[in-house]
């Protein structure tokens, strides 16, 4: 470990807003990217079983 | 030999194949992907030495570079697939050169506001024009571009293949934009200290920058898979293997079962 | 280069003389972008000797922009693109044949105005000669590339929209070494290194650009 303690490993040594603004717009991106694609995934599937459904009809 | 590679194309372009070979590798990209992640994040976030000149700001190092090369080299991967589909007439290949615009634009903008925050500590403002961070945003505008020509072109095909020629005279051009830049950067700016020196990293910083490199890549395998495979059920939803596979999927919106 | 095609670059010279509107347009375009700086930043000539290099050079990128949108366009629109592609002659030709012609109209005009707007801006004297080098060796490029864009939009209703976002990425290499050579010869540089990349990429673009276009083109015609 290379900070002492948990409030300096926040702090980063007067760094900390800066490092932690960084990790957390990377985190959000990173999430955009996962959820994304599920919730696409989802409305796809819904308008095919839709479409189907129209056919049976 | 050239039959079994011809039979690889062949499969290669089945999207049935590529949607059951995608689902069934995704789930290992993502374990992977994820524990060099959380390894490298933490091991540089918490273990690694602070850097003698920029302190603890270095440490951004892990999540800046791995979006900056993972974006660039996205849009030559997009190229690629847009070469392939044009040559060879393949159509998964147009599909993944599709999926990859989006997430390589989203790369790139991480890389900038990375590299901004970066900038502040460092130089004092938020924004610099240092050679990589312009070459990054003149990136992004390639980006821009080819997502433009998927908007504007309604005819599916059409864009495929506008968009696979804007991509491939953009990577034809990448070298020489940054080339130019890093010519007009050294004109301008002769002595700013430049934020990622790579020879005179310690191990100890550089392995977890590493990890968190390839780990990007299989999380940037396991968007591309799920990006595709919406894509392929959409133009695939009259074939047998798509109706058959929805009628499985449990979805919110059950009325009918 | 046979027969056909010198018909056909006729034609166009004919065609881009006779609606002389087009072929000023983008010329009072470039005038009028370049007076706009003054107004807005200063009058103060040291101040604009410094910046007309550059603002010389934007002014060229987007007339040039401007022009390019009447490239296939016309030709779209009464149906002969199509004859062209049609033709027992390879679209490469073609393409060759309407860049060169849109260069002598759009591109070589820029070259000759350029130096009544370094009047205008206070160009120290030293950048004139390169800033007319480079307008001449770097306009065809900007026509080349440009060529890409406006195949790629031909068919498009808001083309004219989408093709600055397509083409000016790749204008930048241009910007940088023809701005920066008009510099070097302010400060009475030799600008010897800018004018050979600009001849190199110029070489690269002629080899690649007419390629891209004629596939741009033939996408863009097949609906």
């Amino acid at each position: 470990m290379f900070f002492d303690s948990f409030s300096s490993f926040i702090e980063m040594g007067g760094h900390g807003l800066y490092v932690w603004a960084c990790y957390g717009l990377a985190a959000i991106i990173v999430a955009v990217n996962f959820i994304s694609p599920v919730l696409t995934r989802k409305k796809v599937i819904k308008d095919i079983q839709r479409q189907n459904r129209r056919e049976q009809n | 030999m050239w039959t079994s590679l011809k039979r690889l194309y062949h499969k290669m372009g089945s999207p049935k194949w590529f949607y059951e070979i995608s689902t069934r590798w995704s789930p290992w990209f993502l374990l992977v992907g994820s524990a060099l992640m959380l390894t490298g994040v933490v091991w540089g976030l918490a273990f690694a030495p602070a850097d003698y000149l920029q302190g603890n700001s270095f440490r951004i190092i892990y999540i800046h570079v791995p979006a900056s090369l993972l974006s660039q080299s996205a849009y030559i991967m997009m190229a690629a697939a847009g070469l392939v589909g044009l040559v060879w007439k393949m159509k998964m290949s147009f599909v993944v050169a599709k999926v990859i615009a989006p997430i390589g634009a989203s790369l790139a903008i991480m890389s900038l506001l990375t590299g901004a925050i970066w900038g502040k500590p460092t130089w004092g403002t938020w924004w610099v024009w240092d050679a990589r961070l312009t070459s990054m945003l003149i990136l992004l505008f390639l980006y821009f571009g080819v997502i433009a020509i998927y908007n504007a072109i309604e005819n599916e095909e059409m864009a495929n293949k506008a968009a696979g020629i804007l991509a491939i005279v953009g990577s034809i051009n990448i070298p020489i934009i940054k080339y130019s830049v890093e010519w007009w950067n050294t004109l301008h700016q002769p002595a700013t200290i430049t934020m990622t020196k790579k020879p005179t990293m310690a191990p100890e910083m550089f392995i977890p920058l590493l990890l968190t490199i390839i780990g990007f890549y299989c999380w940037f395998a396991v968007w591309v898979f799920a990006r595709t495979r919406n894509e392929l059920l959409w133009r695939e939803r009259r074939t047998k293997w798509v109706k058959n596979l929805v009628i499985n999927a449990p979805t919110n919106s059950g009325a009918h079962q | 280069m046979n027969g056909s095609m010198k018909a056909l670059f006729k034609r166009d010279m004919l065609l881009a003389f006779r609606s002389r509107g087009d072929l000023l347009n983008p010329l009072m375009f470039f005038l009028m972008v370049a007076s706009l700086f003054p107004l807005a930043v200063s009058p103060d000539p040291l101040f604009l000797g410094q910046i007309a290099p550059g603002v010389i050079w934007v002014g060229a990128l987007l007339a040039t922009l401007l022009s390019l949108d009447l490239l296939f366009k016309s030709d779209f629109e009464d149906g002969s693109l199509e004859q062209m592609l049609l033709m027992p002659q390879p679209t490469l030709l073609m393409v060759i044949v309407k860049v060169l012609v849109h260069w002598l109209v759009a591109g070589l005009p820029l070259a000759f105005i350029a130096p009544l707007l370094g009047l205008m801006l206070g160009l120290p004297s030293g950048g004139f000669a390169p800033l007319m080098a480079t307008l001449l060796l770097a306009t065809p490029i900007l026509s080349l590339l440009g060529a890409i864009g406006a195949g790629l939009t031909v068919g498009l209703r808001k083309g004219g929209m989408l093709m600055p976002l397509l083409i000016l990425p790749l204008y930048i290499p241009v910007l940088i070494f023809a701005s920066s050579a008009v510099q070097a010869g302010v400060l009475g540089n030799s600008y010897v290194g800018h004018m050979a990349f600009l001849g190199a990429y110029l070489a690269l673009t002629l080899v690649v650009a007419p390629v891209a276009t004629a596939s741009a083109l033939r996408i863009s015609i097949a609906r």
